[in-house]
């Protein structure tokens, strides 16, 4: 597409991604790619990485060693502007919305136009409606982000994020907190966005009913570890126990070290923390 | 045991204050990166295609000035009758209160007038931008600016930096000219002369010199109040609370910084 490097087939690649937190490794050896045009979904539960991984797709943190490319560029050996020309063809919708709450919705979306292109107040402000069309927000453009309910302030978070008309768009946590009908028409949206502009998606997620219904591919990640990186029937037949207890709710297995549990209640510090044990 | 103990409690100590002086220099090293961060964007801002636009400088220098006038006035005022009240009795021990009006003109210009709209504004103004940066950091809207392609520095610090720069001095000015009103409502009657007397001995007083040393300080104070606020607001974690910690923080380090300041500024100049 415009302004691509035209070898580039996958719009994310990571390759041998590993980070740390203080001494705690919190990503082992993760890799995968993102094909243009698809939407992949990086599902694991709490305390997975799954956070940390969209960071360091963000470029907000350093890697301890491994690379990130986006869009064919790697992120560790850009300069300051082109890093900056980068951002500019990738949204980002948060979880929390992270709209600014010192602005209207409509400021909100046209804030990275204003920013980044010349154009004139009348074509950011149609580009701003259009956008909020898309999301379903027409007439709540001179609202604050305080007014609204936390769907709309997810989707009004989307509309900041395609206003730009992105390549690449990622979805931290889509649905979390939503009820199942709001929930399912923000991943309507999502599919809408491919099917219509043909951007790559990268959502982030513990929701299992959204990802089946979205996922054109499953980054399952576990402990820090990618556990399995397939298509949705490939990962819903997988017969991988750990995959088994995510895709059924089931807890994981009992302690297998009883030792370590009676360390731990005895609040025994000495011995260095179990690397699997969840934060 | 109670050797272990006490070797603990020393390593321990020892730990902390190396942690405390790591994070100490680290907090320096921000600030000052923030400096030259903030220079850079305001120079080089329009090439690298994010000009520091005139409107949110603008908008935070009516925040920081216009909102603060009349806080100040009024602190102003009192200051300048209770330096003329203090003045007029102690220059009266030995019968030098003919004398007073040097000294109040020369303590408000040079110091009392930039010290105390130093410490107002850092409490009205630094703090805001404290806990607003701060409020912003726990809701990732500095991270939504990154992956924009929006330098948080060029548009958040820069407007408040420079707003900050001009409005202190001006406010500083202001507080002087508030001050030495105030001052002479009280000597004038005092000494029996009048106000219009008072106002030509007040001008034929203070000079260039001083009324530049009190604003050269406040604009150093206007750089130190912004400063202290934005590293604090940046480095908010924990929620709520963290926000009010260390919106805190950054009231009682900018008056500390102010108040240190003006003492080197002091001694450097006038020896």
């Amino acid at each position: 597409m415009r302004r691509s490097p035209p070898s580039a087939t996958h719009s994310v690649e990571v390759l041998n991604l590993n980070t740390h937190y203080g001494d705690r490794r919190i990503l082992h050896d993760v890799s995968l790619e993102v094909r243009k045009g698809e939407i992949m979904v990086i599902m694991g539960g709490s305390g997975s990485g799954k956070t940390t991984l969209l960071n360091h797709l963000l470029g907000l943190l350093t890697p301890s060693s491994g690379t990130v490319r986006v869009l064919g560029h790697d992120l560790a050996r850009l300069s300051p502007m082109e890093r900056q020309l980068l951002r500019t063809r990738t949204g980002v919708a948060f979880q929390s919305g992270a709209l600014f709450s010192s602005m209207t919705i409509g400021d909100n979306i046209a804030l990275p136009l204003r920013e980044h292109t010349e154009l004139d107040p009348t074509t950011i402000g149609i580009m701003t409606r259009l956008k909020l069309e898309v999301v379903s927000l027409a007439g709540f453009e001179d609202l604050k982000p305080a007014e609204l309910s936390g769907g709309m302030i997810k989707r009004a978070a989307l509309a900041r994020a395609i206003v730009m008309d992105p390549e690449l768009l990622f979805c931290d946590e889509p649905s979390a907190g939503l009820d199942p009908v709001v929930a399912s028409s923000i991943d309507d949206l999502i599919l809408r966005l491919r099917d219509a502009m043909g951007m790559s998606i990268v959502v982030v997620t513990h929701d299992l009913e959204s990802t089946f219904k979205i996922a054109d591919r499953i980054c399952v990640l576990d402990k820090g570890k990618v556990l399995a990186l397939d298509t949705v029937e490939a990962i819903r037949a997988s017969r991988d126990s750990r995959i088994q207890n995510l895709l059924n709710r089931r807890t994981e297995d009992a302690e297998p070290d009883p030792d370590a549990y009676l360390r731990r209640l005895l609040g025994d510090t000495s011995s260095p923390p179990d690397e699997s044990r969840r934060p | 045991m109670a050797g272990g103990q006490g070797g603990n409690t020393v390593t321990g100590f020892l730990d902390r204050l190396g942690h405390w002086a790591v994070a100490a220099i680290a907090e320096f090293g921000f600030a000052a990166t923030l400096v030259g961060e903030s220079a850079f964007w305001l120079v080089m801002g329009r090439r690298r295609r994010q000009p520091v636009r005139l409107a949110p400088v603008v908008a935070q220098a009516m925040e920081i000035g216009i909102g603060a006038l009349p806080i100040v006035t009024v602190l102003s005022g009192t200051i300048g009758i209770m330096l003329a009240i203090q003045g007029v009795y102690s220059l009266k021990l030995f019968g030098a209160e003919s004398r007073v009006t040097l000294g109040v003109a020369m303590s408000t210009v040079r110091e009392f007038a930039p010290l105390i709209t130093g410490i107002l504004v850092a409490g009205r103004s630094g703090s805001a931008l404290a806990a607003r940066l701060g409020t912003m950091r726990i809701n990732q809207e500095i991270d939504a600016l990154t992956v924009m392609g929006v330098s948080p520095v060029r548009f958040l610090v820069v407007p408040a930096l420079v707003a900050m720069m001009v409005m202190l001095p001006c406010l500083t000015l202001w507080a002087d000219l508030v001050g030495l009103f105030a001052a002479g409502l009280y000597i004038a009657p005092e000494l029996g002369s009048t106000l219009g007397a008072y106002a030509d001995e007040v001008i034929s007083l203070i000079q260039m010199n001083d009324m530049l040393h009190g604003l050269a300080k406040s604009a150093i104070f206007s750089v130190l109040i912004t400063v202290v606020g934005v590293v604090n607001g940046a480095s908010v974690t924990g929620g709520a609370e963290g926000v009010g910690r260390m919106t805190t923080r950054s009231v009682v380090h900018a008056i500390s910084a102010i108040v240190i300041t003006d003492m080197i500024f002091v001694f450097m100049v006038t020896r």
